[in-house]
């Protein structure tokens, strides 16, 4: 019986306590980011943004977070009640699973499976449903329409986020995320890819429908899009999984193109700062961009949208594609599997 | 290792319950659900089977492309389910025949089967060892040297896929206006005002 | 053979932890919270009007074609990928393997293009 507990059961909680150490933080940094959303913009605005709960402000989200928890869940007569309940859940549970293979720091990952920036992808690819199901199950018109468009503009950006990994790859030779940090020891991929480094952070921008290409959630013509029948605790998962998704788009940008956990010059003050915190400065460096973009450019139109992800963003990725394999072939550059 | 069977039989009675389920679903949407449930364990399976580039592939071509193309189609089209069902049985002498003939296909197969010294070596052939080189990098060493003419055909398919889905698909719709950028850039102002000389009282 | 197994073991566990946390939250919103639905509450949500007709109406096959094209391009990446790793084995020879595959799918994206399948207005 001793066995037992040895071989299974420690294992098993072993894993759990790591799980709990990364979603956790990424859970609680949520309120953070949408508080650290509203004063950045607030201040790009002239204005002041929360700053009642809590010394600054800083508990604004917690209280919204209660305040929305103990709304009544509104499900709509016509909708379709499974479906409906199930889409944030859906997209709750897919914003959370990308984390299990981020690494933090040598060693500091919870899966270090060999295809993991495939499993990010995967997950990424996943993020319609949750959106379509909503607009499907709510049987309503906005949110029918928000859905449709965010499925399409999503799959659009996620072709060339394609072409932009596999120009990341062909420099590491290898898609394990681990590997893919501790090829940029000697300078980070934003510097040669400095394009595809810009390309897959727009993209990022749509992926997450993050302003300038939340056309999903138009609120002068959509109302909110797919979101426009929840309330309460369903709205709140979808809330946090649409936050939890930006920190990872960043978490994700940080390892493809600014080396991770690495610092910036491997001399002596940068080296001192350990690596977590490095990576976690360069997420949240990466969320500043997600907001001041958002301060910044006003939305696109669905036309112009589509034409730039299908007719401007994948051919030139594609290019770079082959322009990438093409000088590590000649140049005998390419890393030896 | 004892944990993997275990694995395998849950995945293998899922994929086997939603297969059923896909077929038996009085609506549509939940069947695509449950095929997508299936794919999920399809990939489950892979992973087992030490080929976890293709479960990842499975996962998003399967489940992140088609799938969604299957929803859109299922969720959008307002198809009226109950007169769904009604045809049901009428199709069934031809459903039933395209089944039958497939089992027997297979019947024929596994009984008739005949081990070609040649093929027995290919597929005796040692496959690499997973924790020498990952099943990326083994996929990646023979399909574009070895098999590079399939390959190529794949690449030709899609090109059919391609052109198929816009002749199928594209509509010219009369009427509408695009814009065009190059012509909003290119106005100049003699295009678009005209300068009168108006003398007072008169009017032009 | 197992090692590979054990890194996926984690995944199975996180992913089943958040599916029990998802279905917990929204079970406990039920139980926590009073509800008093009614009619007038729970109609369709369109400005106050009643809906017109039914929503899952059928819409323009634009989206289709877009659905369509991204599975195409998806299993172009899906091609790309073991490519992309093992370019240092298969050298030159794997590049203008690859670079023929591309030529030929670049022919069909210029079809694309030129038929308009690409506009949107």
């Amino acid at each position: 019986m001793a066995n037992f507990w040895i071989d299974w059961l420690a294992p098993f909680l072993i894993i759990v306590a790591q799980i709990l150490a990364v979603a956790l933080p990424v859970a609680v940094s949520v309120a953070f980011v949408v508080y650290f959303e509203r004063k950045v913009f607030a201040a790009m605005t002239l204005r002041r943004g929360p700053n009642v709960v809590g010394p600054w402000g800083v508990l604004q989200s917690f209280a919204d977070f209660i305040k929305i928890f103990f709304k009544e869940t509104i499900i709509p007569t016509g909708a379709n009640k499974v479906v409906f309940l199930a889409a944030p859940v859906v997209t709750f549970i897919l914003a959370f699973i990308a984390w299990a293979v981020v690494p933090f720091a040598p060693g500091w990952v919870i899966a270090d499976i060999n295809v993991g920036i495939l499993y990010l992808f995967a997950v990424s690819s996943l993020g319609v449903y949750g959106i379509v199901m909503a607009g499907w199950a709510s049987n309503s018109r906005y949110p029918f329409l928000g859905a449709l468009r965010s499925a399409a503009q999503m799959v659009s950006y996620e072709v060339s986020m394609g072409f932009v990994i596999v120009t990341v790859l062909l420099v590491v030779g290898s898609l394990n995320l681990s590997d893919i940090v501790k090829a940029q020891e000697t300078f980070w991929f934003a510097l040669p890819l400095f394009p595809m480094f810009i390309i897959f952070f727009i993209s990022a921008l749509a992926e997450t429908n993050r302003h300038p290409f939340d056309l999903p959630e138009a609120e002068s013509e959509l109302v909110a899009g797919y979101q426009v029948e929840y309330s309460a605790i369903a709205f709140v998962l979808f809330f946090l999984a649409e936050y939890a998704n930006m920190i990872l788009m960043s978490a994700m940008t940080a390892i493809l193109f600014l080396g991770g956990w690495l610092p910036p010059f491997d001399i002596a003050p940068f080296t001192w700062v350990p690596g977590p915190i490095w990576f976690i400065l360069k997420i949240v460096f990466l969320l500043f961009v997600f907001v001041w973009v958002r301060a910044t450019f006003p939305r696109y139109r669905y036309d112009q949208l589509m034409r730039l992800g299908w007719k401007v963003f994948l051919p030139f990725s594609l290019l770079w594609v082959v322009l990438t394999a093409g000088v590590l072939v000649f140049f005998d550059l390419l890393p030896q599997g | 290792m004892i944990l993997s069977a275990i694995a395998f039989y849950v995945f293998a009675a899922i994929i086997i319950a939603s297969a059923v389920l896909v077929v038996s679903a009085r609506n549509p949407v939940h069947s695509v659900f449950f095929l997508i449930l299936a794919f999920f364990n399809a990939a489950g399976i892979f992973v087992l089977a030490g080929a976890e580039f293709l479960a990842m592939i499975l996962v998003i071509v399967y489940v992140g492309a088609v799938a969604v193309l299957f929803m859109f189609v299922v969720m959008m089209l307002d198809i009226n389910f109950v007169r769904l069902r009604e045809g049901f049985l009428q199709y069934l002498p031809v459903g039933a025949l395209v089944g039958i003939i497939l089992l027997i296909e297979l019947v024929f197969i596994v009984t008739t089967q005949v081990n070609v010294p040649e093929v027995l070596a290919i597929s005796g052939a040692p496959t690499p060892n997973i924790s020498e080189v990952t099943n990326t990098h083994a996929l990646g060493r023979l399909i574009y040297t070895r098999y590079i003419y399939l390959f190529q055909a794949g690449g030709l398919i899609l090109l059919v896929a391609m052109i198929g889905a816009i002749v199928l698909t594209l509509r010219e719709r009369p009427g509408v206006r695009k814009q065009r950028i190059s012509d909003q850039v290119g106005r100049s102002r003699s295009d678009s005002i005209e300068i009168k000389k108006v003398s007072p009282g008169n009017g032009i | 053979m197992d090692d590979l197994l054990r890194e996926y073991l984690p995944i199975m566990i996180f992913i089943g932890l958040v599916v029990v946390l998802g279905v917990v939250f929204i079970a406990a919103s039920f139980f926590a919270v009073e509800q008093h639905p009614d009619a007038e509450k729970l109609s369709t949500y369109e400005c106050g009007f009643e809906p017109f007709e039914d929503t899952r109406s059928r819409f323009d096959v634009r989206f289709y074609l877009v659905a369509l094209l991204f599975i195409i391009f998806d299993l172009e990446v899906a091609f790309l990928f073991p490519w992309a790793v093992t370019l240092g084995d298969t050298g030159v020879f794997g590049f203008w393997s690859m670079f023929i595959f591309l030529g030929v799918l670049t022919v069909g994206f210029v079809y694309e293009w030129k038929k308009g399948a690409l506009e949107w207005e």
